[in-house]
């Protein structure tokens, strides 16, 4: 995987259209709330070999992702969607997808 | 802020996406209502008033097909536009919603510039359609708006097996020579509510109102199980209904009306006939033209009612008619056995 974790023209695009502060507390709400808990949705899922429920929490991640332009961690959840269970990428290589995801977009915002 | 705002139901499983949209829509001037899957957006679509619905497709419980399924399958929904939003993978899904009757698809994230030119398309669209269908139901029936909507027009008629009633004001045209010209459409306009009040409760549609005449149709455009037995419900709850209007007549010391009712059995040919800019649903055969002289000839027999012999072949047993047998109708060669009420 050579993506760069967040494309910055998503992001302002979003800023934009929706307004700086909201496109803030969006993103709280998806690193704080919505993200863990798809993780852990995500985990509980493939644990349960809970084949709808796993590729449908990866498609929400994927699209939350694809949101905030975090493109790498989409690509990722992206793979998990189509593959499906059986052929599962590491639960664990999307959270360090998405931590990363994480600190860059809050330093961009930020800064 | 939009041209024309509008209630916008917007349907996702996710919250971050929920949010955003909602965000927006506002901001493009809309109201905005959220449902966290198809279910709920169901109930929601049933309880309240949307002018369009934008629908993810993956979500839990029921999803963005099923809901196109069942908007679909559902004649009070069809006319909410629905926009689907999804990140949903591969062509095949898109032609999918587009073929279920979505009106557009958008691909997520959307684009803000995107969203307002397709919301305000689809509203646009919405609210022409709204118009168009509150004047077909001022000038026609619900029932034939609704077969007019969905046969888009199509002049061309077909053979159905219905019941044509006629109905007359008796004594009506020489009594708005003298009455005064307010009372009289008064009159007319309380006769028209009660009777249609009477055909419509039973199936039937009116298609023609000539004077202080009607005449009316069961089993085209709407399809009915037994149409003499509706056509003759409607003119018991019709002659009923002209009771009452006496009892109050008499009251008001006004002279009571009488009303004379013809209604004949068989295949017609129904359809729309007239020119692209007016038409009307009506149908034509000689079980019209019997019908007609049905109810004339009640004034002849002296009766209220007058049936033709299929029409009280299709009665239930416990009907009690009174046979007149070998009447000669104008129209038809041969006498006819005919029943009276």
């Amino acid at each position: 995987m050579t993506d760069a974790p967040v494309d910055p023209s998503v992001l302002a695009e979003l800023q934009d259209a929706a307004g700086a502060e909201f496109a803030a507390e969006l993103l709280d709400t998806f690193l704080d709330e919505e993200g863990p808990a798809m993780i852990a949705d995500l985990k509980a899922a493939t644990d349960a070999a809970d084949v709808d429920t796993y590729r449908r929490t990866a498609h929400s991640i994927k699209s939350n992702a694809q949101v905030f332009g975090a493109t790498a961690l989409a690509n990722i959840a992206r793979d998990m969607e189509l593959k499906g269970l059986d052929t599962a990428t590491e639960v664990g290589v999307l959270v360090a997808a998405f931590e990363e995801a994480a600190t860059t977009l809050r330093g961009m915002l930020d800064g | 802020m939009a041209d024309r705002p509008g209630h916008i139901l917007i349907v996702d499983d996710n919250k971050v996406n929920r949010l955003l949209q909602s965000r927006s829509v506002e901001l493009l001037g809309h109201q905005a209502s959220v449902a966290e899957n198809g279910r709920i957006a169901m109930q929601m679509l049933a309880a309240g008033d949307y002018d369009l619905m934008l629908l993810d497709i993956e979500m839990p419980e029921m999803d963005g097909f099923e809901v196109l399924e069942a908007i679909k399958a559902d004649p009070s929904l069809r006319d909410v536009p629905v926009i689907v939003t999804s990140s949903v993978e591969g062509i095949d899904n898109v032609v999918r919603c587009i073929e279920l009757g979505a009106d557009d698809y958008l691909q997520k994230p959307v684009n803000k510039t995107l969203l307002r030119a397709r919301l305000s398309s689809s509203l646009d669209k919405k609210h022409l359609r709204d118009e168009q269908k509150r004047l077909l139901e001022r000038f026609a029936t619900t029932e034939v708006a609704q077969d007019l909507a969905e046969s888009g027009f199509s002049i061309g008629g077909r053979r159905v097996r219905a019941s044509v009633l006629f109905c007359d004001l008796r004594g009506f045209t020489a009594m708005s020579e003298t009455n005064d010209p307010e009372n009289t459409i008064e009159v007319l306009n309380t006769y028209y509510t009660l009777m249609f009040e009477a055909v419509n409760s039973n199936g039937g549609v009116i298609n023609q109102m000539i004077g202080d005449g009607l005449m009316a149709l069961f089993g085209a455009p709407q399809e009915l199980e037994n149409t003499a037995e509706c056509a003759f419900a409607a003119a018991l709850e019709m002659a009923s209904m002209m009771d009452l209007l006496n009892q109050d007549r008499v009251a008001n010391e006004e002279a009571p009306l009488g009303v004379g009712i013809g209604i004949a059995t068989g295949d017609v040919v129904a359809g729309y006939t007239g020119t692209q800019d007016r038409a009307t649903y009506t149908c034509v055969g000689s079980t019209v033209n019997l019908a007609a002289r049905l109810e004339s000839h009640t004034k002849v027999v002296g009766c209220g009612v007058l049936t033709d012999a299929a029409t009280h072949a299709g009665l239930s047993d416990g009907t009690e008619l009174t046979r007149v047998p070998g009447v000669n109708i104008r129209g038809f060669d041969a006498p006819l056995d005919i029943y009276s009420l």
